[in-house]
């Protein structure tokens, strides 16, 4: 049994376990806080930095999703100021890679355009980096379109964590970094991958899709992820 | 001395031109040029992407006709699947057509030309537009206003959305019609009917008024290019090629859409982002042809529907042989609507537009596409080739303006010979000039699948090139 402990999230008092994330304690209390790169299921990564939070007494924001609740805890989900340091993030996210919804096939089925309508992207302030990538379209079924990947990882947990095939991962470092299958060879060519396609229904954006899915066409369901996981641990 | 008028921005089109007018030492006019000044290469840029995005990306080239290029990359597509697909889907994606030929049309006629036919070549132009024309001819603008709603309200109920609608997909359409959404469109039928008979009778009530216009808009002889069904009536959405001379006699017929490139070649010149496409067996420039509304009926023996074929009927009196002033493009356009009302109207009639299936589902099984429709400005065509992957290639797109690019500066050079004189512009000269471009209702966006601004600039030159009036439009 966890220990029980009491923290305050946004001026309210909540009982938490001791080893929850503010922000599973915070979703478990219908506290909004908006993510990129955790899903529920797999395990957190801390790299889009958007559940960024305040916590009193901590001189930088933490990110909530991989950071555990403790005792007396005073925690803001909300100001101005990571307000402005979310919508800075999805700004850079946008114009690092090539993110047009006009025709991607997630266009209407895609976080990263959900979070820039709910933060109120309207414009993006840096310079598009527009990065000419060539699609993946070797794999049977599905086409891997790394112009419009934000780097959320997602795939490669649900790949390596769930399907266990860790045929996704990271390569290169900083605005280099590069998602790849198997040692950087095309994904229809992977001698791990099993085509379960987990992969694609944790993507975010339109960066992994069904073959032949034309515009907005593409829509996830990644809520068997967190099933499957705890079918999973409950084996262990 | 001579010398060079320039017209830029060309106003009340759709893109960015600027026209020059090149005057001899005598102050005549000896050459015009129509300059499209945007560049856009989608046909590069497209290389790479999955073929199925074709249809949304090159919606994205036109916000007026955006149906148009989403069908003939659809049909590209179709082609790349190996499927016919199914007949549902081809019924809705031809009523999806109608409604965009309506609106396209209402908008070129109504909005962007009506002004001049109703308020006159020399009106006011601070007037002379559609808000001008909603103070003087109330009714005219409404009706105007009316059915471009209907052919956009046709494309919403159908597709989802009325400007870029991605719901032509390759092997046919991603959703069925409701029976809500026919009835409503047929409902709306009937005055569609009207606002067209009323457009008619106004357009040939004015043509005596015009008669110099007429004489001088563009009238010359020049093949005409268009698709035609397999009996040779008017067809828009499939077809085989037409080509005939300026005696309406059929030179080529029957021509297989997809070996366009052994019948039309591409020339390039250094002065304008526009290729200028010719009928290959009579080179160039004498390969100069026609496309749209005018060769259309000038093409097709006959429409095919009782209320068109007998405004085609009166349409055909016009002339002994094909109608060759571009000033008919107008009245071409109109006999069109009333042509597409009866399509939607005979499409939506019949119990299969409601059938559920309406896509046929496979891969790549061809590397080559070439898809060509009938657009409201011409004969619009897609040619992709892919990779094993499905990834494009290589891309070329023949757009409705490009084919008219010969024959819209043959007809400047007519209009500026006509109206210009001297080194001094006056302001309806200036707007005949323009005009004669306006019949051919140019979309540039579409055409040099660019991006840019928009308008038109006329500057007059001397021989050595130097401006010495210009008259500018923003």
């Amino acid at each position: 049994m966890n220990e029980q402990l009491r923290l305050t999230i946004d001026d309210r008092e909540i009982t938490a376990q001791a080893n929850q994330t503010i922000l599973e304690v915070a979703r478990e209390n219908e506290i909004p806080i908006p993510t990129l790169c955790f899903l529920e299921g797999l395990s957190g990564a801390g790299s889009c930095r958007l559940c960024l939070v305040e916590v009193r007494g901590v001189p930088r924001f933490l990110s909530s999703c991989v950071t555990r609740v403790s005792e007396g805890m005073n925690v803001t989900t909300d100001s101005p100021k990571l307000a402005s340091y979310r919508r800075m993030i999805l700004e850079l996210l946008l114009a690092e890679r090539n993110h047009i919804c006009a025709f991607c096939v997630s266009s209407g089925n895609c976080e990263l355009q959900d979070l820039a309508q709910e933060l109120g992207v309207t414009h993006v302030n840096y310079p598009y980096r527009f990065p000419s990538y060539d699609v993946d379209a070797s794999h049977e079924r599905f086409v891997y379109d790394p112009n419009r990947c934000v780097m959320c990882t997602r795939c490669a947990r649900a790949c390596g964590e769930v399907e266990g095939a860790h045929t996704w991962d990271v390569m290169g470092r900083g605005v280099h970094s590069f998602m790849i299958t198997d040692l950087n060879q095309a994904w229809g060519d992977s001698s791990t991958c099993t085509s379960c396609g987990k992969c694609v229904q944790a993507c975010p954006t339109g960066a992994l899709a069904e073959k032949g899915r034309s515009t907005g066409e593409m829509k996830r369901s990644a809520g068997f992820l967190s099933k499957l996981s705890s079918m999973r641990n409950c084996g262990r | 001395m001579s010398k060079t008028i320039t017209i830029d921005p060309v106003t009340r089109i759709e893109g960015h031109s600027k026209i020059t007018i090149h005057l001899n030492d005598e102050g005549e006019v000896e050459d015009a040029r129509f300059h499209v000044t945007q560049f856009r290469g989608f046909e590069k840029f497209t290389e790479g992407r999955p073929f199925y995005e074709m249809p949304s990306i090159t919606a994205r080239i036109c916000g007026i006709c955006p149906v148009s290029h989403l069908l003939a990359s659809a049909k590209a597509c179709d082609e790349l699947l190996a499927v016919r697909i199914p007949p549902a889907a081809e019924r809705l994606r031809r009523v999806l057509h109608m409604g965009q030929t309506i609106q396209s049309h209402a908008l070129s006629f109504f909005h962007l030309s009506a002004p001049d036919i109703l308020l006159g070549m020399d009106a006011d132009p601070a007037r002379r537009h559609i808000l001008g024309l909603a103070e003087s001819h109330p009714e005219i603008a409404r009706d105007g206003v009316w059915l471009r709603m209907f052919g956009q309200q046709i494309i919403e109920w159908l597709a989802g959305k009325r400007v870029h609608p991605a719901w032509a997909v390759p092997g046919g359409v991603s959703s069925p019609l409701t029976a809500d959404a026919r009835d409503r469109i047929l409902e709306m039928i009937p005055r569609g009917f009207d606002i067209a008979q009323r457009a008619i009778d106004l357009f040939r009530s004015a043509i005596d008024q015009f008669q110099k216009e007429i004489d001088v808009f563009a009238n010359f002889p020049t093949h005409f290019l268009s698709l035609t069904t397999r009996e040779g009536g008017l067809e828009l959405y499939d077809g085989n090629l037409r080509v005939t001379d300026p005696q309406r006699r059929v030179v080529a017929d029957q021509l297989d859409p997809s070996c366009y490139d052994e019948h039309i070649g591409e020339a390039v010149e250094p002065w304008t982002y526009l290729k200028m496409p010719y009928y290959k067996p009579l080179g160039y420039p004498g390969g100069i042809y026609r496309v749209g509304p005018l060769a259309r009926l000038n093409n097709a023996d006959r429409c095919g529907t009782p209320r068109a074929d007998e405004a085609l009927e009166d349409f055909r009196k016009l002339a002994n042989g094909a109608v060759l002033s571009s000033f008919h493009y107008h009245y071409a356009r109109l006999v069109e609507i009333v042509f597409a009302l009866e399509q939607v109207e005979k499409l939506l009639n019949d119990p299969d537009s409601l059938n559920p299936r309406v896509r046929a589902d496979a891969g790549p099984n061809r590397q080559e596409g070439i898809g060509v429709a009938e657009a409201p400005r011409g004969t619009l065509i897609h040619h992709y080739r892919i990779n094993d992957e499905g990834l494009i290639t290589w891309a070329n797109l023949i757009i409705a303006t490009g084919h008219n690019n010969l024959a819209m500066n043959r007809g400047i050079v007519q209009t500026a010979k006509a109206f210009v004189n001297g080194s001094r512009l006056t302001e309806g000269s200036l707007n005949r000039v323009e005009a004669v471009i306006r019949c051919y209702d140019p979309c540039l966006s579409c055409s040099t699948h660019a991006l840019g601004q928009m308008a038109l600039r006329i500057q007059l030159l001397d021989t050595r090139g130097r401006v010495i009036d210009e008259k500018c439009r923003d």
